[in-house]
């Protein structure tokens, strides 16, 4: 009997991120997410939601992997794994990007950013990467494998992850870190805030204008504290969080998309550069940039769901037929419409806006109207705005 | 004179005579969060003791409420459709889910009653 069998007989109990004490200490009750011990919620979603929509809430995001690439040619061994341009962005620019498969399916997908000249990382030069809680383990493993041996990742386990996301959290932030607003939309700089070197974007999972803030384990508590002694600011579960960037249009890894779904079928076009669509080099180009010119076969869309009952993940798309054709990947109630919304995989035929697709969840048949995304507007503070 | 009482499924039970009322506890409202949806059977509807009667969903999650007692259904509750936070803001009064008529009252004898029901909530 080998080590590795007795470890698989162990079951892993979920661990505490730095602000454990800290939301059990406001109330929150707490579930197993990711591995770690997190909040679902305060005051009800309903109420966290609403109050993120209209002031500012504070979102724990600690489970998430914080990484630096650093060493000769990262920018170029990035973009063996990335469909992003990385050589073209600037300091302190931030891009949504994806971990790619060999088939073009998706292992993840992340936000990187160039690190600016100051940062409390202290890697000029390199590059800096949130990864889903849920998926770090593995992407780390498949970034060491597939990285040269000059790149070097450190993963940040001491660093905390905080969001400040609503359309008064710039207001919140700016007067604790003065100068915070000058940041625009996924653009990212060092801030001092409540005297703790902060690495601060302005960028977020709610669709609202807002910021995420890495900040060091030992420094978490106190700059919750501060950020929630501001009036517009109340700490919001992770119940909220799921509803809030459902009405927003973006997709969950691990529900909305998978190994199984490609960049063009998720509808996530936009994390295509043009110069790495044109050029290549990336896991799957040759799938990938056969299937944007000829169409997916399934796509990614919201719909609005008729009657009040919420339609969740795992419900089926059905044809005229009855078949089984397509599945919705999320799906609940959206505090801001007070309606039923689905985000589903349907086929591209069926995917204008407009059209309306047949549901199945546990016999029950319901009807989803396909509705642009977002639900609720985007509102970025985009550079020029 | 109505008699209240209670399931380990957290469902109540008002019963005066051979009808009754049902609906869920404060402690299954709040452990739900925000209700948003509320599936009640109609009139006419056989329900089976310890059976899926209605469905309640929460923001989260749905979930089966079930019949405490069996009977047959006089009336669900129709302000549940248009209200469903009824559930949230009134779970032990106007929040309530269905009307039914006893087809074996003696069923209620394994029902607990609200001290022994707090009692209950407690442990968990």
């Amino acid at each position: 009997m080998t080590d590795t069998a007795t470890e698989d007989l162990i079951e892993t109990a979920p661990e505490a991120l730095p602000l454990d004490q800290w939301h059990r200490s406001r109330g929150a009750r707490m579930v197993e997410f990711a591995g770690y011990h997190m909040p679902i919620q305060y005051d009800g979603i309903m109420a966290e939601h609403l109050w993120t929509r209209e002031h500012a809430g504070l979102f724990d995001v600690s489970h998430m992997g914080q990484l630096i690439f650093t060493g000769e040619g990262v920018a170029e061994a990035l973009e063996t794994l990335l469909p992003a341009d990385i050589k073209g962005l600037g300091e302190g620019r931030q891009r949504y990007s994806l971990l790619l498969a060999e088939n073009g399916g998706i292992l993840d997908d992340l936000m990187v950013t160039r690190l600016a000249a100051a940062s409390p990382f202290d890697s000029e030069g390199g590059y800096y990467m949130v990864v889903n809680g849920a998926t770090k383990w593995d992407d780390i493993a498949h970034l060491r494998e597939h990285l040269d041996d000059d790149i070097t990742l450190s993963h940040l386990y001491e660093q905390a992850l905080l969001a400040l996301q609503g359309p008064e959290a710039v207001t919140a932030l700016a007067r604790l870190a003065p100068g915070v607003e000058a940041l625009t939309f996924m653009t990212a700089g060092a801030f001092t805030i409540a005297g703790i070197d902060c690495w601060v974007s302005r960028s977020g999972y709610t669709g609202e204008d807002g910021f995420e803030i890495s900040v060091p384990a030992e420094d978490a508590e106190k700059l919750a504290d501060a950020l929630c002694a501001e009036p517009e600011v109340k700490p919001i579960g992770l119940g909220a969080r799921d509803s809030l960037r459902l009405e927003a249009g973006l997709p969950l890894y691990g529900h909305d998309l998978d190994e199984e779904t490609t960049p063009v079928a998720a509808d996530l076009g936009f994390a295509l550069s043009k110069r790495r669509r044109e050029e290549g080099g990336f896991p799957g180009h040759d799938r990938i940039v056969l299937e944007r010119e000829n169409g997916p076969i399934l796509k990614r869309v919201m719909l609005v769901v008729e009657g009040r009952q919420p339609v969740r993940e795992g419900a089926a798309v059905l044809d005229a037929e009855g078949s089984e054709v397509g599945r919705v990947t999320s799906g609940g109630h959206s505090p801001s419409l007070g309606k039923a919304i689905a985000m589903a995989y349907v086929p591209a035929a069926s995917a204008a806006p407009g059209t309306s697709v047949t549901l199945n969840q546990r016999g029950k048949i319901f009807t989803g109207i396909v509705t642009p995304m977002p639900l609720v507007p985007h509102r970025y503070h985009r550079k020029g705005a | 004179m109505a008699i209240i009482y209670f399931s380990k499924d957290h469902e109540w039970i008002s019963v005066d005579g051979t009808t009754a009322t049902v609906g869920i506890t404060d402690y299954a409202q709040s452990q739900l969060g925000d209700i948003v949806f509320a599936d009640v059977p109609s009139a006419g509807t056989k329900v089976e003791k310890g059976k899926e009667a209605a469905v309640v969903e929460s923001v989260k999650a749905a979930s089966d409420v079930y019949a405490p007692v069996s009977g047959e259904v006089t009336e669900g509750n129709a302000a549940l459709t248009e209200d469903p936070a009824l559930v949230n803001t009134a779970p032990e009064g106007e929040g309530w889910f269905f009307k039914l008529t006893l087809s074996n009252p003696s069923e209620l004898e394994g029902l607990m009653d609200e001290a022994a029901y707090k009692a209950f909530v407690d442990t968990l």
